[in-house]
C-alpha cells in the first residue's frame, strides 16, 4: 500500500533520513521505534510531503507521491496525527473535528462520522462547544485522532499517541487504534514506547540515526535480544 | 462639541477598523505586517473614480467593482511578492511589504499624477450630502450614515464568513497552526490568498468611503491611512479580527476627541501617541491575548 524507497530527507544541513526503506500492507499495523531524533517524525513528514524528499521515492497504491502537495495527499487518504497532537487550541471540538473533514463535501457522511467519533470518545461529545486548548492532554490526543478519521483515511499515520499521557490513558488510545484498525484502516504508528507499539503492530521497523536498522514481525522483533536490549529496557 | 467630535470620530473610526482588519488578518495566517495594504485602501478609491470617470459605471456599481478589483490585487501580491518569501526568514518579507508600498504608489503617480483631485461628486448621490440628523447642534450627514452602515455590514459579513463559514474556520485553523492546517487538507496557500483577498476588499471600500467623505483622492494618501489603521491593529491586538474593529473605533474618536479639544494640529499625532503607549503598556493589545492550551 505505501512504499519508501530509499527516502532521503533533510532538516536544513542535517541529514535526517538517509535511505530509508519500507513498506506497509493494507489491513497491517505497522510500526516504527527507535531513540529520539531517530527520524521516526521525519519519516511520516516525509509521507505527508510536510518535510520534502531530497532523494528516493514515496508511493502510495502504486502512484508516486514523492513530489505531491500535502492536501493532495490527504486527499488520496494519508493522514496523520503528529506529534504534540497540533489540535486547533481556539476552534472548538466540533470545529475540530470539521477540519478534520475539511476536504469532504458529504453532509450526511460527515454527520454519522461526527456520531462515529463521539461513540469512540465519549469525552469528547460533552466537550464539543469547549475550545480544543481547554482539554486535557489525554482528551486533546482523542480529539486529535478523531479529527483525523474525520477524513476517512485509508492509511492512519499516528505519531507518539503515547506521549505525555497516564499509562491507563494510553491504553484506552491504543485499544481505539486496534478497533480502528480492525474496522480496516491500515496503521503506521511511531512510538518511543517499543513495548506498548510492538504489542499491537503486526509488524515493526527499527529505526536509528535515519537508517532502518532491523525489521521483522511485531513478535521477532519483541523476541530480539538486541531490541530487548536497547528498546525495551531490559539488562 | 463634544457630540459632535463624537460622530466625526466614530465615522472616521469605522474606516480605521476596515483597512486594520486587513492588516490584522494578514498578521493572522502569516505574521506579515503587509506594508501595502495602505496602497491597496488607496487604489480602491482610485479604481472607483476611474470606473465612474471613464466606464460610466453608477456610484453603488463602481465601489462593488473597485473591491473585485482590490481582492484581485492582493491575491496578486501575495502569490507575487510574498508566496517566494514564504520560508525566508520573516525581515525579507516585511523589506518587500515596504518595497511593494513604494512601487503600487508610484504606479498610481504615473497613472493618475501625483496631485490631489476631486471625487467624482456628480456620480455621487445628492442626498448623502444633505443632512439627516438635527439635534442640539449636531448635525449627522447622510454620508456620515451611509458610511456607519456600509462598515457595519462589512463587518457582520466579515464576521460571519470568519465564523460561519468553512473556509473561515480553516483560516483561523491557519493562524493557530499551518502545520496541522496543512494535515488537515487545507490548500494552505490558496486561504493566505483567500485572506488577502478579504482584507483588500474591505480596504478598497475604506478608500472609497473616505474619497468621498472628504472628497479628495492621492497617491500617497495610503500612507497615513495605512499608519492609523496599523495602529488601530495594535491597539485592538494584532491578529485579533474583533480587536482591528474596537481599535479602529477607539483610535477614530480618539483623534476626533484630540482635533477637538487640543488642536487639529495633533491630529496625527494621536495615533502616534496611542501606538507607542500601546506597544509600551499592554503590547499584546485590548483584545489580544494568548491561546489557551492546557495541555
Amino acid at each position: 500500500m505505501l512504499k519508501l524507497d530509499n527516502v532521503h530527507a533533510y532538516y536544513g544541513s542535517i541529514h535526517a533520513l538517509k535511505g530509508v526503506c519500507l513498506t506497509v500492507e493494507q489491513g497491517e499495523i505497522v510500526t516504527l521505534i527507535g531513540a529520539n531524533g531517530a527520524g521516526k517524525s521525519t519519516t511520516l513528514m516525509t509521507v505527508s510531503s510536510v518535510v520534502p524528499v531530497r532523494r528516493g521515492s514515496i508511493t502510495f497504491e502504486g502512484r508516486d507521491i514523492t513530489k505531491v502537495s500535502t492536501n493532495r495527499v490527504v486527499e488520496m487518504g494519508v493522514v496523520q496525527v503528529p506529534e504534540g497532537r497540533m489540535i486547533f487550541p481556539g476552534l472548538t471540538v466540533a470545529e475540530n473535528l470539521r477540519m478534520g473533514g475539511y476536504l469532504r463535501r458529504d453532509k450526511d457522511g460527515l454527520r454519522r462520522d461526527e456520531d462515529k467519533v463521539f461513540d469512540l470518545f465519549p469525552v469528547l461529545a460533552e466537550r464539543r462547544r469547549q475550545p480544543g486548548g481547554t482539554l486535557s492532554g489525554g482528551e486533546q490526543q482523542m480529539l486529535a485522532i478523531g479529527r483525523a478519521l474525520m477524513a476517512r483515511p485509508r492509511l492512519l499515520l499516528l505519531d507518539e499517541p503515547s506521549l505525555g499521557l497516564a499509562p491507563i490513558v494510553v491504553e484506552n488510545i491504543f485499544e481505539v487504534v486496534q478497533e480502528i484498525n480492525a474496522a480496516g484502516t491500515t496503521v503506521m504508528l511511531v512510538e518511543q514506547n517499543a513495548q506498548m507499539a510492538l504489542s499491537i503492530a503486526h509488524r515493526g521497523y527499527v529505526l536509528a540515526t535515519g537508517e532502518v536498522i532491523m525489521q521483522g514481525t511485531a513478535k521477532e522483533l519483541l523476541d530480539d535480544p538486541k531490541v530487548r536490549k536497547a528498546y525495551l529496557g531490559e539488562d | 462639541m463634544f457630540e459632535q467630535q463624537l460622530v466625526n470620530g466614530l465615522t472616521l473610526g469605522v474606516i480605521y477598523a476596515l483597512i486594520a482588519v486587513g492588516y490584522t488578518m494578514v498578521y493572522g495566517v502569516i505574521e506579515l505586517i503587509n506594508f501595502a495594504h495602505g496602497e491597496v485602501y488607496m487604489l480602491g478609491a482610485f479604481f472607483c473614480v476611474t470606473f465612474i470617470t471613464a466606464l460610466g459605471m453608477p456610484f453603488y456599481v463602481a465601489i462593488v467593482a473597485a473591491m473585485l478589483c482590490c481582492a484581485l490585487l492582493g491575491i496578486l501580491l501575495d502569490v507575487v511578492a510574498y508566496r517566494p518569501l514564504r520560508n525566508a526568514p520573516r525581515l525579507a518579507a516585511l523589506i518587500t511589504a515596504i518595497g511593494m508600498s513604494i512601487f503600487l504608489q508610484n504606479l498610481a503617480m504615473i497613472i493618475w499624477g501625483s496631485r490631489a483631485k476631486p471625487f467624482a461628486q456628480e456620480a455621487v448621490p445628492a442626498y448623502l450630502a444633505e443632512t439627516a440628523l438635527e439635534w442640539s447642534g449636531v448635525h449627522l450627514t447622510w454620508l456620515q450614515i451611509f458610511i456607519l452602515g456600509v462598515a457595519l455590514v462589512m463587518m457582520l459579513g466579515l464576521y460571519l464568513i470568519i465564523n460561519k463559514t468553512r473556509i473561515g474556520t480553516a483560516m483561523r485553523a491557519l493562524a493557530q497552526n499551518k502545520t496541522a492546517a496543512a494535515l488537515m487538507g487545507i490548500n494552505v496557500n490558496f486561504v493566505i490568498s483567500f485572506t488577502f483577498a478579504l482584507g483588500s476588499a474591505m480596504g478598497a471600500v475604506a478608500g472609497v468611503l473616505v474619497a468621498v467623505y472628504y472628497n479628495t483622492l492621492y497617491p500617497t494618501m495610503g500612507y497615513v491611512a495605512g499608519v492609523k489603521a496599523f495602529a488601530s491593529a495594535v491597539l485592538g491586538g494584532i491578529g485579533s479580527v474583533p480587536g482591528a474593529m474596537v481599535g479602529g473605533v477607539v483610535l477614530g474618536v480618539a483623534e476626533a476627541l484630540g482635533a477637538g479639544y487640543v488642536s487639529s494640529l495633533y491630529r496625527d499625532g494621536v495615533a502616534y501617541a496611542v501606538l507607542i503607549a500601546v506597544i509600551i503598556f499592554r503590547p499584546s493589545g485590548i483584545l489580544g491575548r494568548a491561546v489557551v492550551d492546557k495541555a
